[in-house]
């Protein structure tokens, strides 16, 4: 069965996907509004620079961030003068690689349901006297639902999996910066298969039941508009 | 109290730029070809256009100047767009109490309960945008926007993404919002039946600027718009129900002009109607004529001959006052010798009811 440690990274992993997933939730909705409705000419360097962790190979990502967040580097040059220690090799310092790895799968659905969800309701909805703040939660949230929970499960379900970040950035305190994709590749090492497979199965299950869970809940909706 | 916009609205390709008094009661249609900018002017009305600059005053509200501009939630608008545009994630009722909710606070204007039964909603309030016909997400819009509690009713061709059937069944809903209501309606449309039908007030846009606007009756009589020169130029007669022939199943409308006869039932004495008569149904004599079946020839004095160059004159003569258009061909009116202030006989083949 799962040992203590196995324990303490699930409970990890768990803590890091849902911090990320609530983090990405914030910051990305604006973004993904701003991106939906703007008419910028250069919006689509906004969208390339957003797809980049799609692309680039997580140990760069995670290389680039530890450069950054290090001591030596000027987030951690900042965090220092702010009066807070370097942020390489601590769990913010995993939330915020996280929170870029994880930006796409976010963004993109999000965005792609603003954008579908068009102009022309938040208009009705205007001339019917609702306020922006007012129509984008009571007309563009709920028509945007699908994409909303499609963005927040993928973007849980891809920091749960995440390896060459969290090990480029986090390094593998137990208790701490330990994730469950880590501890199952020491055990591999380790040649301790027995308890990588209950940390493999562990975290296929989640995954699976997360998306059996978007699917029903897409499908629930979809029956209303077909 | 009336309604005053000039507004420009400058982009690439295009410029907008009105200047209009509308009448604070009635419906005021917006006519002009695809293009001509009728959906920008009643957007600019909307305030879903931040880049007009203007003037914008609804009796003595500033909607728009110098020094304003009135968001469009603040703006007390019923806006119906040429889609239904529902909210789908609401059943109707959930649709028809979104602006209600929001605003409502005078209570001068219709209640829920009345937008229901006006535009016959009772049946659908439980069902969802998906579970509609075209007319009815329609009607649903039509009802949405006027249970907010509008100032003001803006109609984009409501009737245009409709077939012939769900018009009919549409339009008679849209005669009652204009006998029942006391707010003034914008009305855009290309159709000129329905603004023959629906309109009091017409202003005729074209690539952008409002040519000229006044009373429907008199505007469709004007020989210098491309109305009166297409080929399907018709006048507008507004007339009240004196008499009803059950016998022959006729009603006899009065009007300055004097009695027109016209198939039709179910009217009540003294109801106000329009009736439409196309020009190449009337034709024009010297003197009257006796044996004939048509019903209706009125004495007339002919005011105005418009003619293109081709084999047909529009003639517009004015039944004591009220102007009717005639379309005759050039070599009738040589032989007749038609020129202005000549005492004819006008002779309508087919009137048509049209409210």
């Amino acid at each position: 069965m799962f040992s203590p440690q196995d324990i303490a990274a699930l409970v990890t992993t768990l803590k890091l996907a849902t911090l990320t997933t609530v983090t990405l939730l914030i910051l990305g909705t604006p973004l993904a509004w701003w991106l939906a409705r703007t008419r910028w000419r250069f919006r689509f360097l906004i969208d390339a620079v957003i797809a980049l962790p799609l692309v680039l190979p997580p140990t760069v990502l995670g290389f680039y961030l530890l450069v950054a967040l290090g001591p030596r580097g000027p987030v951690g040059q900042l965090v220092e003068a702010l009066g807070g220690s370097s942020l390489a090799f601590s769990f913010t310092g995993l939330v915020i690689g996280s929170v870029i790895y994880s930006l796409p799968f976010v963004v993109q659905p999000l965005r792609d349901a603003f954008m579908a969800v068009g102009r022309r309701p938040l208009e009705a909805a205007a001339t019917l006297g609702a306020s922006p703040i007012d129509r984008f939660f009571t007309v563009a949230v709920p028509l945007a639902r699908p994409g909303i929970l499609t963005a927040c499960v993928l973007g849980f379900a891809h920091t749960m999996g995440e390896f060459g970040v969290v090990l480029m950035i986090g390094g593998n305190i137990p208790g701490k910066t330990r994730v469950a994709s880590i501890a199952i590749y020491d055990h591999v090492e380790a040649l301790e298969y027995a308890q990588a497979h209950w940390l493999a199965g562990g975290l296929l299950f989640v995954s699976f039941v997360l998306l059996v869970a978007v699917y029903a809940g897409n499908r629930r909706i979809s029956v209303v508009r077909p | 109290m009336s309604i005053t916009a000039r507004l420009r609205l400058d982009r690439d390709d295009f410029t907008l730029d009105v200047d209009l008094l509308l009448p604070e009661r009635g419906v005021s249609a917006v006519f002009g070809p695809s293009g001509s900018g009728k959906t920008t002017l009643l957007r600019a009305v909307a305030g879903l256009e931040p880049r007009v600059r203007g003037e914008l005053c609804i009796g003595d509200r500033v909607w728009q100047d110098a020094a304003t501009f009135l968001p469009p939630h603040k703006r007390r608008v019923g806006y119906v767009f040429q889609e239904p545009s529902l909210f789908d994630h609401l059943d109707v009722r959930g649709n028809l109490e979104y602006g209600r909710k929001r605003r409502s606070l005078s209570g001068r204007g219709a209640s829920q309960d009345q937008v229901v039964e006006l535009l016959g909603l009772g049946s659908l309030l439980s069902r969802s945008p998906h579970q509609l016909s075209g007319g009815e997400k329609q009607r649903v819009a039509v009802g949405r926007a006027l249970a907010s509690d509008p100032l003001m009713l803006l109609l984009d061709e409501p009737l245009a993404a409709l077939d012939e059937e769900l018009k009919q069944e549409i339009l008679p809903y849209l005669d009652r919002l204009h006998r029942e209501l006391d707010i003034p309606v914008l009305y855009v449309s290309h159709s000129r039946y329905e603004v023959a039908r629906l309109a009091d007030h017409l202003a005729l846009l074209d690539n952008g600027k409002c040519k000229v606007a006044g009373p429907v009756e008199e505007i469709y009589a004007r020989l210098d718009l491309p109305l009166s020169r297409q080929s399907g130029a018709e006048s507008v007669i507004t007339a009240v129900v004196a008499e009803r022939d059950e016998r022959y199943g006729l009603l006899d409308l009065e009007f300055p002009g004097g009695r027109i006869a016209v198939t039709g039932t179910g009217l009540a004495r003294g109801e106000r109607v329009r009736v439409q008569v196309k020009a190449k149904d009337v034709s024009l004599t010297l003197t009257r004529q006796s044996d004939t079946s048509i019903l209706n020839i009125f004495p007339a004095v002919v005011e105005e001959l418009g003619g293109t160059g081709g084999p047909h004159v529009t003639v517009r003569v004015s039944l004591s006052g009220v102007p009717l258009l005639a379309r005759v061909t050039a070599k009738s009116a040589e032989a007749l010798e038609l020129a202005p202030g000549l005492p004819v006989f006008a002779q309508v083949k087919t009137v048509a009811l049209v409210r």
